[in-house]
């Protein structure tokens, strides 16, 4: 019998041995990004370690670079929280100058991006430095001890947004810096998910050979944030795809008009509840004795696919 | 039992990696986090029936350490040195070929 080729490289940039919490889901957003990245530039330029990281302060950064350690194989450089896209568009300028052949990759998390590195962020978007922006989303500050950020979804529990006798948790809809990314008109946004491993591992290869910036915004479960158990990580990923919560998009050169789906049903009936995504998680446990609240996120989710074009059916 | 592609890593890292502070705090040997044997952390561990595999690669493709690498055959190899035993290569194999059982130290 012919032996099965893998079908991702079996080059390693993420070494173990990093502090991440068991079953992380950004440690799999990273894993993966850095193999399709080197696939692409193996491809693109005929070297793969042709590419330098820039990673705002996160989850990932924090588990990954603990002096005198660092989980990274490639050249990689930790800057502040904001300035992620700004020190991306500084090494690709100098690259740029010296003439070295590859791209940058720059990594933050939903707070880096969504709300303290935005404007860096917006500033990369309009130059059209040569960079992809991978944006791990966890929905919420999960490395300084779960505090809400613009990313989380509405009615998700964190410490600074406790569900009570006068709140609901968090009581704002969830920003898609995907959209204002694509607002940007540039050659590529896309968003995916740990779910699906393989159309990550493809969007991202995608974003690595267009020339310009492209932008990704990638769902990865929190374990301890999230209140889920560390196995059912990538379950938690694949019920926000069935049920609707997460959208699988690609967008290019802006054109909404033309905004391509994966994993869409056809006739825009979903076939499983929200509940069952819910019920899996604890920060989502007083929805259920709310009446009204599950319905409100679901009108919203409704809403965020109107924006993308669709009318969609939620059981 | 073929290698683990993390084998110069760790030679290096135990060769070389001190404690001392460098000019930046730069850290210069890549991959060094190897040096942190992250077995220690499992309460359960995964154990593989080869016979049930049928090298889907889901299991290698979802392991966020990675502790799972291929073998010649590309079956996958489990590294207990670094394996967290979070159970996501158990709970999304589709044959049931890794079973997670109780660590017994």
């Amino acid at each position: 019998m012919a032996v099965r080729k893998p079908p991702i490289t079996t080059r390693e940039y993420w070494a173990p041995g990093h502090a991440a919490c068991a079953g992380c889901g950004c440690a799999i957003i990273m894993r993966l990004a850095t193999k399709a990245f080197s696939e692409a530039m193996e491809e693109k330029y005929g070297d793969p370690n042709a590419f330098a990281i820039a990673h705002a302060t996160g989850c990932m950064e924090v588990v990954s670079a603990v002096f005198p350690y660092t989980a990274w194989k490639a050249p990689w450089i930790h800057v502040a929280f904001e300035n992620a896209a700004a020190v991306a568009s500084g090494i690709e300028a100098a690259w740029k100058k010296l003439g070295y052949k590859g791209k940058i990759l720059a990594f933050g998390g939903d707070g880096g991006t969504a709300d303290i590195g935005l404007q860096a962020l917006s500033g990369m978007l309009e130059r059209r430095h040569n960079v992809v922006y991978i944006m791990y989303d966890n929905e919420a500050y999960m490395n300084t001890g779960i505090q809400r950020s613009s990313s989380t979804p509405y009615g998700a529990w964190t410490t600074t947004s406790p569900p009570g006798k006068y709140s609901i948790g968090e009581d704002k809809p969830k920003k898609w810096v995907a959209l204002i990314a694509a607002a940007h008109m540039v050659p590529y946004v896309a968003t995916a998910s740990i779910a699906d491993p393989y159309d990550l591992y493809r969007k991202v290869k995608k974003a690595a050979k267009v020339d310009g910036p492209a932008f990704l915004q990638i769902h990865g479960p929190c374990v301890p944030g999230w209140r889920i158990p560390p196995e059912k990580t990538v379950e938690v990923a694949k019920l926000a795809i069935e049920t609707g919560v997460w959208p699988l998009f690609e967008i290019e050169n802006g054109d909404i008009r033309n905004i391509k789906f994966q994993r869409f049903p056809k006739d825009g009936k979903f076939k499983k509840p929200i509940e069952e995504y819910l019920k899996l998680q604890g920060r989502f446990k007083h929805l259920f004795k709310r009446p009204g609240a599950i319905q409100e996120l679901k009108e919203q989710i409704k809403e965020m696919w109107r924006v993308l074009g669709k009318e969609v059916e939620l059981p | 039992m073929a290698e683990s592609p993390f084998k110069v890593d760790i030679e290096r890292a135990e060769k070389e990696l001190t404690e001392k502070m460098t000019p930046g705090a730069i850290a210069y040997i890549p991959g060094s986090s190897v040096i942190n044997k992250t077995g220690s952390w499992r309460v359960f561990k995964p154990e593989f029936n080869k016979d049930k595999c049928v090298r889907c690669f889901l299991c290698y493709t979802y392991c966020p350490e990675p502790a799972i690498y291929l073998d010649e055959e590309n079956y996958p190899v489990f590294d207990y040195d670094y394996c967290k035993g979070c159970g996501i290569c158990a709970n999304e194999c589709p044959t049931n070929a890794i079973t997670m059982v109780r660590e017994v130290k």
